[in-house]
């Protein structure tokens, strides 16, 4: 992976130096770096400033601000043994104090007094006290353990709900089924037997110890894969974004061009109740003939629909965009507009070869009363660094994670570099 | 980065028929491994593994012939982890193809290493299991 950087093109490279060496001056200060003029490389709309308030702090996945303006990283792999690191806000500097937590993962959430985290197999959490530090980090209370990775798709993200439920995504290890993986022609296993420990989202007790798959409830099936996901409080429901299935002209070239297959399948945003089914593997949504597809797999042929009908997205976004987390925006430093809004940070595409790659910008879609009232939006963009992605390789930043500060600031994390960026509006 | 495959140096450069087998090479790379390992061999972070000077592709022949012939899954590639699973495509590709594929492989992305032969991948087939 840190080949590919430097097998890049020779401009990636130079402005990859330049970048890091500001970046370790301003670390070698003792504080991290607060505020730059250019926005911190990012394109905003009117009225909004981005500034790196963290740098250099590994491959961050999701991230939680307290209200005293401290932050909570995640790392995917541990570095010297902690997984978790803690930047402590000391007057609008942060610094970084002893992480912990052995463990690489995704979540990071703050629920209820307690911080949540998440291995790839394990939700943890771990007691806040007034000032929302960790009283004992040694020591987390495991929630819930034992759930499945196979390596694919094995991140597990969590939200809440108000009555006491957490939700953990399990991704399903397969990208559609079939019975070789990611093979061409390959065709789906009757009755996808992944779907019954994977491929979906589990509500567990959010304060009970020690839980497992049979502890809990099997919430919503069909999901391949979510990373992001918030509970919505205007219409107290959970959304979800789902990562749509891969490569359809690669393994079905016989009814998908290279071009159909870098825009399909749509990447989803559900409103999701208990019961429902989005319908992976059997169908995926094609958001230019605003129709559930029937998986090339499952006897599709990119124009037959399924008989059976699943779960319709709230939102379709164009293939492969890769969404990571999801935030909706309770904050009031923003212009009316963004309130109650989703924000959702796109990781980027791959496998949109030969076309150029996408995504790697952070969208915004208006919403009331849980119900989008208008289109989505890039809010900011330019965080690979880099105008045509030939290869995620080249980026230089990823968005990975979304948190909302105590002044109503926008936090996003990146897992290429582990910079955090804070975006704020003034009038 | 370009090949670098300037047919007046390298011993192994200089075997008829290498240009051609790049060539075909490319082709087969563009249909079938292009979408995962990318135009520049840089892979996916954390997903699929760069083709840029690792272990595997300038290594033993035979290891790599069975990689495209059987797959591989869950195994960590120079201290790293990718969490695709490679697919097998022994019954997808002929001898030559992964031949070529594996010759274009090993002679692009800033890589050296000799070429495959179709001899060599059938006798690596024949002796699966």
């Amino acid at each position: 992976m840190k080949k590919s950087i430097f097998y890049g093109s020779l401009i990636t490279v130079v402005t990859f130096c330049i970048f890091s060496f500001t970046k370790i001056s301003s670390l070698q200060s003792g504080h991290l770096p607060k505020v730059n003029s250019d926005n911190a490389g990012l394109t905003l709309p009117a009225g909004f400033n981005a500034s790196i308030v963290a740098d250099h702090l590994g491959e961050v996945r999701h991230i939680a601000v307290t209200k005293e303006g401290d932050i909570y990283a995640k790392l995917g792999g541990a570095k010297n043994g902690k997984g978790i690191l803690f930047l402590k806000n000391n007057n609008g500097s942060l610094e970084e104090q002893n992480g912990f937590g052995d463990y690489g993962g995704t979540a990071m959430r703050i629920n209820g007094g307690y911080l949540y985290a998440s291995s790839n197999t394990t939700v943890y959490r771990y007691k806040l006290n007034e000032n929302d530090e960790v009283i004992d980090p040694s020591n987390p209370e495991t929630i819930v353990t034992g759930l499945l990775d196979r390596g694919e798709h094995n991140s597990k993200s969590v939200t809440f709900d108000n009555d006491g439920n957490i939700y953990v995504n399990i991704g399903a290890y397969s990208n559609s089924c079939q019975v070789q993986d990611r093979t061409p022609g390959s065709m789906g296993r009757p009755g996808c037997p992944i779907l019954d420990s994977a491929g979906g989202i589990w509500q567990f007790k959010a304060d009970k110890a020690d839980q497992t798959y049979g502890d809990g409830t099997h919430y919503a099936i069909g999901l391949r894969n979510v990373v992001g996901l918030d509970w919505n409080h205007q219409d107290n429901s959970l959304f979800v974004m789902q990562h749509g299935r891969d490569q359809l002209h690669d393994l079905f070239p016989q009814y998908y061009t290279d071009k159909e297959s870098a825009i399909l399948p749509a990447e989803c945003m559900y409103e999701i109740h208990k019961g429902d089914n989005a319908g992976w593997p059997y169908i995926y949504y094609d958001q230019i003939q605003k129709k559930q597809i029937l998986m090339p797999e499952y006897g599709g042929n990119g124009k037959k629909t399924s008989d059976k009908k699943y779960l319709n997205p709230v939102i379709a976004f164009p293939g492969h965009l890769a969404p990571n987390d999801l935030l909706f925006y309770t904050g009031n430093q923003f212009p009316e507009k963004y309130r109650n809004g989703a924000f959702i940070a796109f990781h980027g595409s791959w496998n949109r070869s030969p076309e150029p790659q996408a995504g790697y910008f952070v969208v915004f879609v208006p919403f009331k009363d849980g119900k989008p009232t208008g289109k989505w939006e890039i809010f900011a963009d330019g965080f690979a660094g880099i105008k045509d992605i030939a290869s995620p390789g080249n980026a230089q930043h990823r968005p990975c994670g979304l948190a909302q500060g105590p002044d109503g600031s926008l936090y996003v994390s990146d897992d290429v570099k582990g910079t955090i960026y804070r975006i704020s509006y003034h009038k | 980065m370009g090949m670098k495959n300037n047919s007046s140096k390298g011993n192994f450069q200089s075997q008829p028929g290498l240009q051609k087998s790049i060539v075909s090479g490319k082709i087969v790379f563009k249909k079938y491994c292009i979408s995962c390992h990318q135009a520049d061999g840089g892979g996916v972070p954390n997903m699929n593994p760069p083709l840029i000077q690792t272990s595997f592709v300038l290594g033993s022949k035979d290891t790599l012939i069975n990689i495209v012939l059987n797959g591989l899954k869950n195994v960590d590639i120079d201290d790293e982890t990718y969490n695709n699973p490679m697919p097998a495509l022994g019954t997808v590709l002929k001898d030559q193809q992964i031949a070529d594929v594996l010759t274009y492989v090993r002679n692009s992305f800033g890589n050296k290493a000799s070429a495959i032969s179709a001899a060599e991948v059938k006798e690596v087939r024949s002796k699966k299991k």
